[in-house]
């Protein structure tokens, strides 16, 4: 079995549809839009701030009008200097963080050296471009990716479109069906000198507001204690927010907003 | 009208395996040591060719030969472990059954193919703290046609392996740290090679699987370090 495959190059995602067909999701042309019925993920961001770059998301997902799941995770990192977060059909696109994930680990082993910052943002939009058929039943992928580029010395996010396009972003993005008012709310609080602490209270903040505007984002469950993932990237790697720094920084939001954070 | 010649099964093995063995032995060495922490490999290497190579978390490759045929294998081998693992779970690639198709492809090239591989292979993997049963470190070796051993403790392969095992045979004990086993692992390396000077880090080639690092336990340490350790 390990003589078999046809593949010689070093793409783990190329190596699927090549030898491992089965292994990735087979679409009939004529699939019906199968939008509404499958969880979809919603609100998420990515902003730059002094040390690298923050990815926020909120847990909620939603089917339809319903609650899909409470607690979904929507950040992944996907190797030690990147960070990605989705938005859209919840299967498709946690998938693909996990086959981005593989493919650069996997590019890394092959080549003995891993991929540039540009070059793994560049992947992954081949692979949202392969998800076009899928992207036009419904199930669009639409991730935000962000990642500390180690030979510029800076943190850098991109987010792309259902076509594969990608665009780089200078400050701040958010996606999904909150990500308009998560914007606002980033347009007023987002600085280049953002500490890392200022960076996580302007995220939770964001996401705030979002899950305030927008039924399908859910906002930070103290009852379930369920809050936001955030995750930060910077020259040392990829950093986890904990839970005590998140739930801190929304006693302040709800501080600042004049409801008083330990009540709630 | 021409006759072929007649030649006993027999005797095409023995040239095949004659041949494979003249390709290796002029070849350089490379040996897997276990240490405290986990699992050591260091070859003789003065060229920027790696011959160790991480194949997935706990598992490392290394081999001796023609590069391009193990450097082959071990990108069969990457292929292998990943898609097991994209398909399963990360738990699921072990090192024996990677170790075991390596067993069945090489022997599958030695038996068909008119020119067997000239290559030797070690397969390591490093114990999982987490689980009962699969603390064990473990060490496979598999030889050009396909013969495939596991091993304690060290394994060795290459140009001259009796050599290289009699000094580790005298000198290897349970539980040395990280710099004893490299050290060792050089004093063997330079017993079995024809040479006035002794191997330096310049000429080394050191990899761990280090049981303490979370995930990817594969390590290549870099000329400073390899050189901290021989030194301290």
């Amino acid at each position: 079995m390990l003589l078999r495959g046809k593949y010689q190059g070093s793409s783990f995602f190329e190596l699927l549809q090549v030898d491992y067909k089965h292994l990735l999701p087979a679409l009939p042309a004529d699939a019906q839009p199968a939008g509404a019925q499958v969880p979809h993920g919603t609100t998420v961001l990515a902003m730059k701030y002094q040390g690298g770059v923050l990815v926020a998301g909120d847990r909620l997902a939603t089917a339809g009008h319903s609650v899909a799941s409470r607690d979904v995770v929507k950040v992944f990192a996907t190797d030690g200097n990147s960070l990605m977060a989705i938005s859209g059909a919840a299967g498709p696109c946690i998938e693909m963080a996990r086959i981005l994930s593989v493919e650069l680990e996997h590019y890394e082993k092959i080549e003995g050296e891993p991929l540039e910052l540009d070059g793994k943002a560049n992947k992954l939009s081949q692979m949202i471009r392969q998800n076009l058929p899928a992207a036009m039943q419904g199930l669009a992928v639409v991730p935000l990716f962000a990642g500390y580029d180690l030979r510029r010395k800076e943190g850098r996010l991109w987010k792309f479109d259902i076509t594969g396009g990608r665009y780089e972003e200078m400050e701040f993005d958010a996606t999904g069906s909150g990500g308009l008012f998560a914007r606002e709310s980033l347009k007023h609080d987002w600085r280049a000198d953002l500490s890392k602490e200022e960076a996580v209270r302007a995220a939770i903040e964001a996401l705030t507001a979002a899950a305030d505007e927008d039924r399908a984002t859910g906002g930070v469950d103290l009852e379930r204690k369920i809050y936001p993932v955030v995750k930060l990237c910077s020259a040392e790697g990829v950093d986890e927010g904990s839970e005590q720094e998140i739930e801190q920084a929304y006693r302040n939001v709800l501080e600042r907003r004049g409801r008083g954070g330990a009540s709630q | 009208m021409t006759m072929p010649f007649y030649v006993s099964p027999e005797q095409i093995m023995a040239d095949k395996a004659e041949f494979a063995r003249k390709g290796i032995a002029r070849g350089k060495s490379i040996v897997a040591l276990e240490y405290q922490d986990g699992v050591l490999l260091i070859a003789e290497n003065a060229t920027s060719l790696s011959k160790v190579g991480e194949i997935y978390d706990r598992i490392a490759f290394a081999g001796v030969g023609k590069f391009s045929e193990f450097d082959q294998l071990r990108k069969l081998g990457v292929r292998f472990a990943d898609t097991k693992g994209y398909a399963y779970s990360r738990e699921d690639v072990r090192g024996h059954a990677l170790a075991n198709a390596y067993s069945q492809a090489i022997g599958e090239v030695f038996t068909r193919e008119m020119k067997p591989l000239e290559i030797e292979i070690i397969v390591a993997e490093v114990g999982d703290d987490r689980y009962q049963d699969h603390r064990d470190n473990t060490l496979y070796r598999v030889t050009f046609d396909g013969f495939i051993s596991d091993h304690r403790r060290y394994c060795v392969i290459g140009g001259n392996v009796e050599d290289v095992e009699s000094i580790l045979k005298n000198d290897y004990q349970d539980g040395m740290s990280r710099s004893e086993a490299a050290k060792l692992g050089r004093k063997a390396l330079d017993s079995g090679a024809e040479r006035g000077s002794s191997l330096t880090e310049e000429n080394l080639e050191v990899c761990i699987l280090s049981r303490s690092r979370p995930g990817r336990k594969f390590e290549r340490l870099s000329t400073d370090e390899v050189s901290s350790m021989l030194g301290a």
